[in-house]
């Protein structure tokens, strides 16, 4: 794809370029508390402040749960907002996680994952955003810096589009893309303030029996946040779960249409495929572990090997067409996990993807790898030990253990 | 410092209430009082957040609403960080030129346990930063709307579902928390409290708690007769008596600078027009327990510490004149 | 549930409330009324003060107060704060 406009190369980290993003998107209110990895977002958001280059309040609060609630209630009153977190940050918001999401307050966060505690580690995994998964927030995982960048600029279209009306979060890898440094081109700020637009308000009937936009206004009072009795709790969550599968359609078009303007685009928006048209063998992953994957897979189609790779940059709504699409052919599957589902058969991402394909009527055999948890390193030998060990499934038409850790001594 | 704001009861009366009929609250309950009359001292277009809580709980149940201002609910400890959010929301979008109106209040609204306990926190965090808003404590003095549970604002003696008067144990051991007296130790512009009773004070004081620049606290007492095992015709008279016998003083703060309100000077200067606190005490179940022999000690104790604290807060009103137990 | 429930496609998102809760009657919860003596009455107002349910309104045209029964909860703090004891509470 060729872009359109004019872009600047610029040397930003995974944070950084979130924070250069956020700065670019015509933001109201950024309200956020420190946490390793992510600190390096709310520092340079506050020295863009400092130094006058963003027309946005920027609440440094005195907590992660206020951090989010701020954003919320600053969200219901109309204004564009974000936030951003890791680990116990984010798991310390879990309980305003659902009530931004049940709120329908658009706000976009980007979390730098990070392993969770006990015992302490400050390292990249999946446990943060995993253990989030059901709290009504879009979640998507990026590959690299460039893509943090372009994700956020997309997630504000996505979180407002009046179909959707969901919070999202943009998930980096914890030191791996936060604090490592990469040639991320960047739009200019005219250009991202037009993408991103002026927020849109849906028509509501308040109170007053009048129809007016969904936001505080004094002028068109309305209550948000009541208690809902059994009698139509229910049906809110059900709108929620339509939201979600509007979202599907709509982070495929805000993909597309960002391609138009940068040149960039991620798969389908929902899922990333590389070389899986024909493959017999196939790695599903979140993040920037792709990378590692795919230069695997090169070395082993050099080898004349059949392998591919599905990165999932979209986890909610899970894209359930598209994973049976891209895996129906391929004959065996290792589903990689950065997180640990205690007690349960295998990691979160394993659970999903072997879910849908469960209405396969012939479907791959398939087997979970769990992976680099508090930050441990994987190795391309580690990546080529899974494809070996995929082939011999295939040849030996045997599943010897559906679930095994990489790089944990036994 | 304030404007001056004169008023009748005709006024006030004649103003349309903000906080509606058809709320579900229990009859005679003083939250609901105090909240109609808060209400009416806004001076314009205003944002009302409230914590999770017996005022949220009977004024939102969908589809029905007794808030006729914008109205915002999210959490339990969250009515200063959604008052943080909401006046940064608006200080930025009339910068942005994102919204018309000129001025727009926020008021923050907790019970005690979403500001002495659960909220402090984001109530402490929201007033070092300075935000531009009212925070009104109700306080009923125990977790009302999960069945009466002690709260740090919960007074000593004082029988709850979690401080039981037992055969070994005589209601609640602790304290009050000082919670205005914490406030004020933020350095914050405007502290006050109020009591429905007084009603004119009340208003006054919502008004210069909304007038200020900056953070402003108001901790308004709030009789609640299903917690307090009180006739629910004698709360506005339960809110007089707290006054009367100084376990309940009105004061201001204004940047920390202590003055006793009118209704509580009454007392300092006439100290013999001071109630004994078993006048307020012996007309609510929660403390009939201080009524047996076996712990009738902790009445005379009760009102040691209420004299003690009172002659403090006259030290700190700068009133030098001992003032003795009637 | 009844008729008048509405599905999940009707309603607006997050919970907005579409009705004022003075279409929600709360003056059936009550066993006391509450009877005005108007000879007594000074029209001080106190009352519709300290009403929790805004049940007593002045009107202004009339130039006197009303009890409005749809709301009145019968708890007698109107009677208890009346100065010049005008207000009796009555058993249903």
């Amino acid at each position: 794809m060729k872009s359109v406009v004019k872009q600047e190369v610029l040397a930003l980290n995974g944070d950084e370029a979130v924070a250069y993003a956020v700065k670019q998107s015509d933001v109201d209110v950024v309200a956020a508390y420190p946490i390793t990895p992510q600190t390096i977002i709310v520092e340079k958001f506050s020295e863009y402040v400092a130094n006058g280059e963003v027309e946005t309040e920027f609440v440094c609060t005195e907590s992660e749960h206020s951090a989010l609630t701020a954003c919320l209630a600053a969200s219901a009153t109309g204004a564009r907002a974000f936030t951003a977190s890791a680990s116990a940050g984010l798991a310390l918001m879990h309980e305003m996680l659902f009530v931004t999401s049940g709120c329908r307050a658009p706000v976009v966060m980007a979390i730098a994952n990070r392993a969770l505690s006990a015992p302490l580690n400050i390292h990249g995994d999946h446990s943060d955003t995993m253990a989030q998964r059901d709290s009504g927030w879009i979640q998507m995982y990026v590959e690299n810096a460039q893509e943090a960048y372009d994700s956020i600029i997309q997630a504000f279209r996505i979180a407002e589009n009046l179909h959707v009306l969901l919070p999202v979060i943009v998930g980096l890898d914890g030191f791996t893309l936060s604090h490592t440094l990469e040639n991320v081109q960047t739009l200019s700020d005219e250009a991202v303030k037009k993408f991103v637009g002026t927020r849109q308000f849906p028509k509501v009937m308040s109170h007053e029996g009048k129809t007016v936009p969904f936001r505080l206004d004094p002028e068109n009072p309305m209550s948000m946040g009541p208690i809902a009795l059994p009698n139509y709790y229910f049906e809110f969550k059900r709108q929620q779960e339509e939201a979600m599968r509007n979202a599907l359609s709509v982070i495929q078009h805000v993909n597309e249409e960002f391609g138009k303007i940068s040149g960039r685009s991620y798969g389908d928006g929902l899922l990333d495929p590389y070389m899986l048209d024909d493959a017999e063998i196939a790695v599903v992953c979140l993040g920037s572990t792709a990378g590692t994957v795919k230069a695997v897979v090169n070395e082993l189609r050099a080898d004349g090997v059949k392998a591919g790779v599905l990165r999932m940059r979209t986890f909610r709504p899970l894209p359930v067409d598209g994973i049976v699409d891209a895996l129906r052919k391929v004959k065996a599957v290792a589903v990689m996990d950065r997180s640990m589902s205690f007690g349960g058969s295998g990691g979160p991402v394993f659970h999903e993807v072997r879910h849908a394909l469960y209405d396969l009527p012939a479907h791959p055999y398939i087997v979970n790898y769990i992976y680099g948890l508090g930050g441990r390193d994987t190795s391309p030998t580690q990546i080529r030990q899974i494809f070996e060990d995929l082939r011999g499934i295939v040849q030996t038409k045997r599943v010897e253990s559906s679930v095994k850790y990489v790089g944990l001594r036994e | 410092m304030f404007s001056e704001w004169k008023f009748t009861a005709k006024d006030i009366a004649e103003k349309p209430d903000l906080f509606l009929s058809g709320h579900r609250a229990c009859a005679g309950c003083g939250p609901a009082t105090v909240l109609r009359l808060i209400m009416k001292a806004v001076r314009g277009p205003t944002i009302v957040t409230n914590a999770t809580g017996c005022m949220e709980v009977v004024a939102s149940i969908y589809p029905y609403t007794s808030w006729a201002t914008p109205w915002l609910h999210t959490a339990f400890e969250t009515a200063a960080a959604n008052a943080a959010g909401i006046e940064t929301a608006l200080k930025i979008m009339k910068k942005k030129s994102k919204i018309k109106q000129e001025q727009i209040d926020v008021i923050a609204l907790a019970g005690d346990g979403g500001t002495y306990d659960i909220g402090i926190q984001a109530l402490s965090g929201a007033v070092e930063r300075g935000h531009d808003f009212l925070f009104v404590l109700y306080d009923n003095e125990a977790y009302m709307n999960t069945g009466i549970q002690r709260s740090g604002g919960t007074p000593l003696g004082a029988s709850t579902t979690t401080s039981p008067a037992g055969t070994a144990i005589p209601g609640k051991l602790e304290h009050k928390k000082p919670i205005a007296d914490i406030m004020v130790a933020h350095g914050m512009p405007y502290v006050a409290t109020a009591s429905p009773y007084y009603w004119r004070d009340l208003l006054v004081k919502v008004r210069r708690g909304i007038e200020v620049n900056g953070p402003a606290f108001l901790h308004v007492f709030a009789p609640c007769p299903r917690g307090w095992r009180s006739d629910p015709a004698k709360s506005i008279e339960l809110s007089r008596l707290a006054v009367e016998t100084c376990i309940f003083p009105l004061w201001e703060a204004v940047n920390s600078e202590y003055q006793l309100s009118a209704p509580s000077k009454v007392m300092a200067l006439s100290p013999q027009k001071k109630k004994l606190v078993k006048e307020y005490l012996q007309v609510q179940g929660r403390f009939r327990h201080l009524f047996t022999p076996k712990y009738e000690k902790m009445l005379g104790d009760i009102q040691r510490i209420t004299d003690e604290r009172w002659q403090r807060l006259l030290k700190k009103c700068g009133i030098t004149q001992p003032a003795k137990t009637a | 549930m009844t008729a008048q429930e509405k599905s999940w496609k009707e309603i607006a998102p997050a919970g907005v409330c579409w009705k004022p809760s003075t279409k929600f009657l709360t003056g059936d919860w009550k066993t006391y009324t509450p009877l005005r003596d108007l000879e007594k009455c000074t029209r001080c107002l106190l009352c519709v003060l300290f009403c929790p349910d805004g049940a007593i309104r002045w009107n202004a045209q009339k130039g006197d107060i009303e009890f409005d029964l749809n709301f009145c909860k019968g708890c007698g703090i109107c009677a208890n704060e009346c100065p010049t004891k005008a207000i009796e509470m009555k058993l249903e």
